[in-house]
């Protein structure tokens, strides 16, 4: 489906015949903008909260299945390195971990020896995207870079579209962008609209996860509104946020931006992937994000091509959990291979 | 551990049991059944055969036996309870505080023992009896550890009642016990309290916890039992208390059977309260809210939010959204962490439910439920969705006490308004919009003791919890809730409230000299205007000495209820603001000050009392309309804190229409003092002026005509007191009735309020000392003129 066909369609009615459309594989290819797609967003932060609140007493995953549901988190996983002092040699090593995320041994005694399971992604500045195509050749583990003046994206604009196109370039095959906080927070939506639509052009095949940084909107609404826009304008993935704000991916924005997900879906029959990112480090946590996923939009989107965690603690603390299934005892940090 | 694989694939939740081998050890060491806690001790039922069981209702089992209270027994409990008190009540603030915070470290010790049995009892999932009833428990005996401490400092003037019995429900069996046991020991009460037959396990290791804590004994005595031993508890003389929370008809019978036994009663009752999305709402968190509404412990929660108001532009936006919810529902074993819903509470209350369903199907809903799956055993029934409903159909009428949504949709806020209104309850209402102009208009406007706004089923031991209408009376939490456990040291004084008429002498002394005096017709006054009674009868009012001073009209029920009707039809009285309100009242006190030789004539006429006193009555009528004038824009509401991110507001709201019937003594003063309160709050009344004196209110009405009074406020019919009272109490359009008569007559008036739970205020015969201002005004007076309603509004975006 183009975009004219989703003009033409609008409404209430249309809405609902497209949301009977399964294919995961359809890209979304974004919508005209629609003022009223924004305006009518509403969001009660204490409703979203108390949500939250009561989600890990209602949905809760014990034993077997919290192992299997562990392993899904690394394959949800965004293994990320966003560092000043990353070099090649430390790219090399992550993506090693990507390939192989959890010791040998304890899938054996888990009995998935033959599952394997790797992280979803690499996710990396655009200077080390060669080294990490290299390094993954012969996987599905995608690479991912970071663009658009990451993590400001104050960048001058012709800049950021090169920056997009370098990367592709250099063979990334997912582009995470930072959009202009700017009109978020000045409520210029056409503007929003515009240079996400200009990224994701620029972006070709490879996939775009727009982040919203929703730490710095300063409100609940905005990033409700912000998330659909940038549906609109095309990105396969919205994506809360840097990891470098202050505060970053939180379980009620992650709410918001599901539900938002989910309008657009029953809006125009396209399902738009979700990332948070941030501060997502223990397992228990990651548990949560996905249980969210499973309530909210149900289990279509538990598969990577919809649903990524971005992280760089959260593996360490699964491993461990996992060893513990096997093992029954508590593990240590240092019986697993860093990344 | 091959299904790891399996179960990557499927992302299936699984089994997550929470662990209830310890509480099952706990009930096998009772193995013999559970006794009655007694003064302190664990008692067997007198008559051994009187027991019940006890079962698991999520698989039938039976958990336990347990010993069923009969008269003796109660009587037993009831002098514990007596017995204790005196020196209960003596103790300062701050001993019973020590007591009440140590329960509440108990509780918080004993949480997790005390949800798995509640679970197991009751059939609640672990989820709720964990993490909101247990500790919504502990929270409300730390809060009334406090109110303990504060007793004296912030209640001066009260003192507590004496023994309380105690009635619970099922549902929340010891959040209930919580919520009656805090508040009445924390201010010097003794109780007897019997928990529900479904549910009385958790009641039982509270017992323990009592003995624990060192509470002395016969402060709380627990008795189990059936319907026949709460009526025991009801009915017996040495109470001075009833607490109740259950069914409006369990309520109805209540009030009945106090009546006249002066027994203070506050019921906690039925509901249907309305859940009101507007079209600016949050959606998805209205539906959440609506999962927390009528989904929260299998919707049997008696403020659940089982009637959906939504507006028409979102209706089919919102009911696709609440259906797409309830297909990802887990309904199962209470036990496990990862149910929504458990099991009913007990076969015949899912036969109830299912009884009310199918017969709003047949009146023409349509029903929904999802397609998941279902426990093969045990009492579940799924969430419902009922649909394409008229007002009229049962489902819209009734109280289901089940997960049974009832949704219905409006065009405009003030059809939305009719329509939540539009039910015999008024215990509480949900209000869903992201426009606090429009969700702080329909919160006034709800007639429902609790509103919560972008929110559902709050609750917080600071903040009042209590109904409207049907719903029945009396506030649990918070300062209001404390009321209900005191009372005012010098309310009543041993003297009679009412007087009899000597016979009238035959005729006058005829003075030949003096010209014919032009003859007064007194009428009475309804809708701002005179008017003759209906049936065209006058009675005689005698003088002191047995004169004729002149006739009143007989009013019969006709003339109450074009008084009523009048002052129904003055609504827009309790929208004017308390400014207005005060000048209208100083204006009164303002003409009635130029007629103050004309009204002490009449009272020395009238009563023989000495012009000294009759005048120092009249002043005191200027004085005590100008301190209601005072207190119309002073008597302020309260803004709660509770421990989430939220305002709560105690707002005191005019209950409505009240019926005043006024005493004899002190005819003119007491007959102000009683509707000046009442009118100050925003209350429209209908008074029968005191029967033997009426002339002092009807010379009174020319000063409201003349005093921009609106029509129909006050209305007032004279008559035969309990002739009118009869009717007046009987009306279900009134609201309140506040009683000035006999002990005969207050009965009546207790009895008959039942048809529509009026709040009652009864002298049972006694007199009062209208005169001081501490007794014969204040705070009291506008307590009882006002409805508490908390308002819910949590904030942030």
């Amino acid at each position: 489906m183009n975009q004219t066909n989703v003009m033409e369609l609008g409404g209430h009615a249309a809405a609902r015949s497209n949301s009977e459309r399964k294919e995961i594989d359809v890209r979304n290819p974004g919508a005209q903008f629609e003022p009223d797609w924004v305006e009518n967003v509403r969001v009660n932060l204490s409703a979203a909260e108390r949500r939250i609140a009561t989600l890990s007493g209602r949905r809760t995953v014990k034993k077997a299945w919290q192992a299997a549901w562990l392993l899904k988190a690394i394959s949800f996983m965004d293994l990320t390195t966003l560092a000043g002092d990353d070099t090649e040699g430390r790219v090399r090593r992550l993506c090693a971990k990507a390939k192989q995320p959890v010791r040998t041994d304890v899938l054996h005694d888990l009995g998935i020896d033959e599952l394997g399971v790797t992280v979803g992604a690499v996710c990396v500045y655009h200077a080390f995207v060669e080294t990490a195509v290299d390094a993954l050749k012969g996987t599905n583990i995608q690479v991912a870079a970071v663009s658009t003046g990451f993590p400001a994206g104050h960048a001058p604009f012709e800049t950021r579209i090169q920056e997009i196109e370098a990367s592709v370039k250099a063979g990334a095959t997912e582009i995470d962008i930072v959009v202009s906080r700017r009109h978020v927070l000045t409520a210029n939506w056409r503007a929003l609209y515009e240079e996400v639509k200009a990224f994701r052009e620029a972006c070709g095949e490879a996939h775009l996860k727009s982040i919203i940084a929703t730490g710095e909107l300063g409100s609940i609404t905005k990033v409700g509104k912000a998330s659909m826009v940038c549906m609109m304008a095309g990105a396969d993935f919205i994506k809360t946020s840097t990891g470098m704000e202050s505060v970053n991916a939180t379980l009620p924005v992650s709410l918001v931006m599901m539900r938002m997900i989910r309008d657009y879906h029953q809006r125009t029959g396209y399902k738009v992937g979700f990332k948070p990112a941030g501060g997502i480090s223990n397992a228990k946590t990651a548990l949560q994000y996905i249980a969210l996923l499973k309530e909210e939009l149900g289990d279509d989107w538990l598969t990577p091509k919809l649903f990524r965690f971005g992280a760089s603690r959260l593996l360490g603390d699964i491993e461990r959990q996992l060893e513990h299934f096997a093992t029954g005892r508590y593990s240590a940090a240092n019986r697993h291979p860093m990344g | 551990m091959s299904n790891i694989a399996e179960i990557f694939d499927s992302m299936e939740y699984g089994p997550a049991p929470e662990e209830t081998s310890y509480v099952h050890s706990w009930l096998a060491e009772h193995k013999g059944g559970f006794n009655l806690f007694i003064n302190g001790e664990f008692v067997p039922a007198r008559d051994k055969e009187r027991s019940f069981a006890s079962h698991n209702p999520a698989n039938g089992k039976k958990l336990a036996t347990i010993a069923s209270a009969g008269q003796e027994d109660v009587n037993d409990a009831v002098n514990a309870a007596k017995t204790a008190f005196p020196a209960w009540s003596k103790l300062s603030g701050h001993e019973r505080a020590r007591y009440l915070y140590a329960l509440a470290r108990l509780v918080q010790k004993n949480s997790r023992f005390l949800a798995v049995l509640e679970s197991l009892d009751n059939g609640k999932p672990i989820r709720e009896s964990r993490d909101i009833d247990i500790p919504l428990v502990a929270r409300h005996f730390y809060h009334h550890a406090g109110w303990a401490q504060l007793q004296d400092q912030e209640f001066p003037d009260h003192e507590p009642l004496g023994v309380i019995g105690q009635v619970i429900p099922w549902n929340f069996p010891l959040l209930m016990l919580a919520w009656k046991i805090a508040p009445a020991i924390a201010t010097g009460n003794c109780v007897v309290l019997k928990p529900a037959e479904y549910t009385s396990l958790t009641a039982l290791y509270f017992a323990e916890l009592c003995r624990e804590a060192q509470l002395p004994p016969g402060v709380v005595n627990i008795i189990t039992g059936e319907g026949d031993t709460g009526a025991m508890i009801v009915d017996h003389p040495d109470i001075a208390k009833i607490a109740f929370t259950g069914s409006t008809d369990v309520g109805r019978i209540i009030r009945k059977h106090t009546a006249g036994s002066s027994k203070k009663l506050s019921l906690e009752l039925g509901g249907k309260s309305p859940f009101i999305v507007f079209e600016d709402a949050d959606l998805d968190g209205a539906v959440e809210g609506l999962v927390d509404a009528i989904w929260f412990n299998q919707g049997q929660v008696c403020c659940a939010g089982s009637r959906l108001l939504v507006e028409e532009s979102v209706a089919d936006q919102l009911i696709e959204k609440i259906k797409h919810r309830l297909q990802s529902f887990r309904i199962g074993d209470p036990l496990d962490k990862a149910v929504d819903m458990g099991a009913i509470v007990d076969p015949i209350q899912r036969a109830q439910i299912d009884s009310i369903v199918k017969k709003g199907e047949a009146e023409g809903a349509e029903v929904w439920q999802p397609d998941i799956p279902m426990p093969e055993n045990g009492c579940f029934y799924p969430p419902t969705l009922m649909s394409n409903l008229a007002p009229s159909n049962s489902a819209v009428q009734e109280e289901i006490f089940g997960p049974v949504l009832a949704a219905m949709s409006f065009r405009t806020l003030k059809e939305a308004v009719e329509l939540a209104n539009n039910t015999r309850y008024g215990l509480a209402a949900t209000i869903w919009s992201e426009n606090i102009n429009r969700a702080l208009e329909a919160a006034s406007l709800m007639k429902a003791g609790v509103v919560w706004i972008n929110t559902t089923n709050a609750f917080d031991a600071a903040c009042g919890f209590g109904g409207y209408r049907e719903s029945g009376f009396g506030r649990e939490g918070g300062r209001e809730g404390i009321f209900e456990y005191i009372k005012f040291r010098d309310e009543w004084r041993d003297e009679p409230a009412i007087v009899s008429a000597p016979e009238l002498t035959a005729t006058d002394h005829i003075d030949t000299d003096k010209i014919v005096e032009i003859d007064l017709t007194p009428k009475q006054f309804i809708g701002g205007k005179q008017k003759r009674p209906d049936w065209g009868r006058t009675i005689p009012v005698a003088s002191h000495d047995g004169r004729n001073e002149g006739r009143v009209a007989l009013g019969n029920r006709k003339d109450i209820r074009d008084a009523v009707e009048a002052a129904f039809k003055a609504e827009s009285w309790a929208a004017t603001t308390g400014h207005t309100r005060a000048q209208i009242l100083y204006f009164i006190a303002e003409n009635f000050s130029t007629r103050k030789d004309e009204f002490t004539r009449r009272l020395t006429a009238l009563t023989g009392a000495r012009k000294s006193k009759a005048r120092a009555e009249v002043e005191a009528t200027i004085s005590r309309l100008f301190a209601y004038g005072a207190w119309a824009d002073k008597y302020d509401g309260l803004a709660h804190s509770p421990p989430q991110r939220n305002v709560v507001l105690a707002l005191n709201e005019p209950i409505g229409i009240v019926g005043i019937v006024c005493p004899d003594a002190a005819p003119l003063l007491s007959f102000i003092s009683l509707w000046a309160p009442a009118v100050a709050m925003g209350n429209r009344c209908v008074i029968v002026p005191s029967e033997r004196f009426p002339l002092l209110a009807t010379d009174f009405y020319q000063i409201l005509e003349t005093s921009d009074m609106p029509a129909g406020v006050i209305n007032i019919v004279t008559g035969e007191r309990d002739v009118l009272s009869k009717t007046l109490a009987e009306h279900d359009q009134v609201d309140a009735i506040w009683y000035h008569g006999s002990e005969v007559g207050s009965r009546m008036v207790e009895e008959l309020s039942a048809s529509n739970l009026k709040r009652t205020w009864t002298n049972g015969g006694r007199g009062r000392d209208w005169i001081s201002a501490r007794t014969g005004e204040g705070r009291e007076f506008l307590r009882r003129s006002c409805e508490v309603k908390n308002i819910w509004l949590p904030y942030g975006d």
